[in-house]
């Protein structure tokens, strides 16, 4: 088991910065999850802890032990890859036992082992094939057997679910779930689906142009976004930000109502003000804070997903649980849960 | 209710008949080879061109074998295109593999040089090439031969292996070197063994192409002993008479490692080993 460290780590091709001063403490069992927009260097990052890209700058410890010049094979750490990456010659049985017969391990003990690592995977039936005549889902468990098999110190996930389809992601996602729980290994997860991120991590690093936005848990990250692009990219839909004009206790919006902020003493500070499509309230038209115009109107049965158009303020979304009555064209009152409410600066961070 | 739609009848016979003309007109020339290495001399000119002889005969065969140096021929061939073959593919799959993984000084200079050699006609450089060899005291050996070959399939060969290695997702290297390979035993468990068909196709390329060589065999080899196959047959051309039945009895012999070989290898080259590795 292991607790990683990274200090100040960068990485650079050239004169291209793709990565800078990234300092991270991973706790020994821990499941961190990198998430950002593609290019954001999250995989780059993953392929240095793994000793596939060399660390330009800063140290990688393992236990307190400087690892930027091992071999990815003396690091001891195990990656799933997104492509899965089996070995196409080698039945199952051998692509998860590979490590171990590099290793040279007796071939006794590798029987048992992938034994118990296609059991726990529901591969057992599977062991004799090649990796062309499995499902994807399949795939995608081989690899992790090859991974767990190994009883590494880490174990590193490259976008594991992103090549499956939505039922069958799912799906894995519970197993990579109930596997973390199982080992209660170190696992780092990238991906750039905040679902994903959400529901498996026990802390979400988010990472945006190769710098580190925020890192925090799930509900951290929900509830008190550190700025505008940690706030619209995490939580689904997207957080509504409007442009305001702040003062002392309140903000005007652009078409001059002005919504109250009894618990926000900084508001003048504030540029945007951002609001989650839950925390805004339907009532009826000629009360609440904006009136609206309902544009489109989703039925989900478990929720309503309500897209509405204010004028002077432009579109915005509003979500409520269950079915609400409402037809495109209506005209509504909004009413903002200003306790939920998040403020930004000029220069997108936070206000708190 | 079927699924398949028919095409019009007279599109699938031209589709055949189209098909048909081509075998007819590429196998021709090889039915003409044998037909004429089974004709007894005597009626070789004197029945004209008939499709099939009113005799057969394997005289011919018997005598090229036994009463000629065309078993020297053909060993000297063998050796020349065996060691081409193994050479040059081993050279170019160290090279291909450079080319498809690594980012180095130099590269794009060296696969420009490696393209511009492929750019002069061969008789240009037959004379330095003559000069060369003399000055090396490799005259009528069957070395010289194998040397000039392995230079000269090099840079094709090098770029047929580049491209079958960079049909080998980077992935897999990286998921080995993960599971504790080196890099090169990653190259050698995982590569390797995903590369054969590619290894087989180069092979074979070079081998058929060191095993037809006729203008530098005929340069830097006059003695009898060194002469590889395509020279050798020229000697069933004398002063006053073409042996016909002979010259093509030795070709119809020629063919058959060519098949050998490409049967040998043809396993090698079915596509698809590499399905499953990653996704679709």
């Amino acid at each position: 088991m292991a607790r990683i460290e990274l200090r100040n780590v960068a990485k650079r091709y050239g004169a291209v910065e793709v990565l800078r001063n990234i300092d991270l403490d991973i706790e020994d069992g821990e499941f961190i999850v990198l998430v950002g927009p593609s290019g954001c260097g999250k995989s780059t990052l993953l392929r240095m802890i793994a000793g596939l890209e060399p660390i330009t700058n800063g140290d990688f410890l393992i236990d307190g032990e400087r690892m930027n010049d091992l071999r990815p094979r003396d690091r001891d750490i195990a990656m799933v890859f997104q492509s899965y990456a089996l070995y196409p010659h080698m039945d199952v049985a051998r692509n998860m036992g590979f490590s171990m017969e590099i290793r040279k391990d007796p071939a006794s003990d590798r029987k048992t082992k992938v034994a118990q690592a296609a059991e726990t995977l529901g591969l057992s039936k599977l062991t004799d094939r090649l990796p062309k005549a499995l499902s994807g889902g399949q795939r995608q468990r081989v690899a992790m057997g090859r991974a767990i098999i190994r009883d590494p110190r880490a174990f590193l996930f490259d976008e594991p679910l992103s090549n499956l389809d939505a039922a069958l992601r799912v799906e894995m996602r519970l197993e990579i779930a109930r596997l973390h729980q199982q080992l209660a290994a170190t696992m780092i997860y990238v991906t750039h689906d905040q679902v994903e991120a959400l529901t498996l991590a026990d802390r979400i690093v988010v990472l945006n142009g190769g710098d580190i936005q925020q890192v925090g848990s799930p509900l951290e990250l929900y509830e008190r976004p550190a700025n505008k692009f940690v706030a619209q990219f995490i939580g689904s839909p997207t957080m509504n930000v409007m442009p305001v004009q702040g003062s002392a206790t309140k903000v005007t919006a652009q078409d001059g109502t002005t919504i109250a902020l009894p618990d926000q003493p900084q508001a003048a500070q504030a540029i945007e003000l951002g609001i989650r499509p839950e925390h805004i309230d339907v009532v009826d038209a000629g009360t609440g804070d904006l009136a609206a115009v309902a544009e489109v109107v989703e039925h989900l049965g478990s929720d309503t997903n309500i897209y509405v158009k204010v004028d002077g303020v432009g579109p915005l979304m509003v979500r409520k649980h269950g079915n609400i009555p409402v037809k495109s064209g209506d005209r509504l009152g909004l009413r903002f849960q200003t306790q939920n409410a998040h403020l930004f600066r000029q220069d997108g961070t936070a206000l708190r | 209710m079927s699924a398949i739609r028919r095409r019009h009848p007279a599109l699938t016979a031209g589709k055949y008949a189209a098909l048909a003309f081509y075998l007819l007109f590429a196998l021709f020339p090889l039915y003409w080879l044998l037909k004429i290495a089974i004709t007894p001399d005597a009626l070789i000119f004197s029945e004209g061109t008939r499709l099939f002889p009113s005799d057969v005969t394997f005289t011919n065969f018997s005598t090229v074998i036994f009463q000629t140096d065309f078993l020297a021929y053909f060993g000297n061939s063998l050796i020349v295109s065996l060691g081409t073959a193994f050479l040059t593919t081993m050279f170019a799959a160290g090279a291909g593999y450079a080319f498809s993984r690594f980012v180095f000084k130099g590269k794009r200079i060296i696969i420009a040089v490696m393209l511009i050699t492929q750019m002069f006609p061969l008789l240009m450089i037959i004379a330095p090439i003559y000069k060369i060899v003399a000055d090396l005291g490799l005259l009528n050996s069957l070395t010289s031969l194998i040397i000039v070959y392995t230079a000269f399939n090099i840079p094709f060969a090098t770029f047929l292996m580049q491209s079958f290695f960079d049909g080998i997702p980077k992935d897999l290297e990286d998921a080995a070197m993960m599971d504790g390979c080196t890099r090169f035993q990653a190259l050698r468990k995982v590569v390797f063994p995903l590369t054969l068909p590619g290894l087989g196709a180069t092979l074979g390329f070079v081998f058929t192409a060191a095993w037809s060589e006729l203008l530098f065999a005929l340069m830097l080899i006059s003695k009898n002993d060194a002469m590889t196959f395509p020279v050798g047959l020229l000697t069933f051309v004398s002063k006053f008479s073409v042996d016909w039945g002979q010259m093509m009895a030795a070709g119809v012999l020629a063919l058959v490692p060519s098949c050998l070989f490409f049967i040998f290898i043809q396993r090698y080259l079915v596509q698809g080993l590499t399905s499953g590795a990653v996704k679709g």
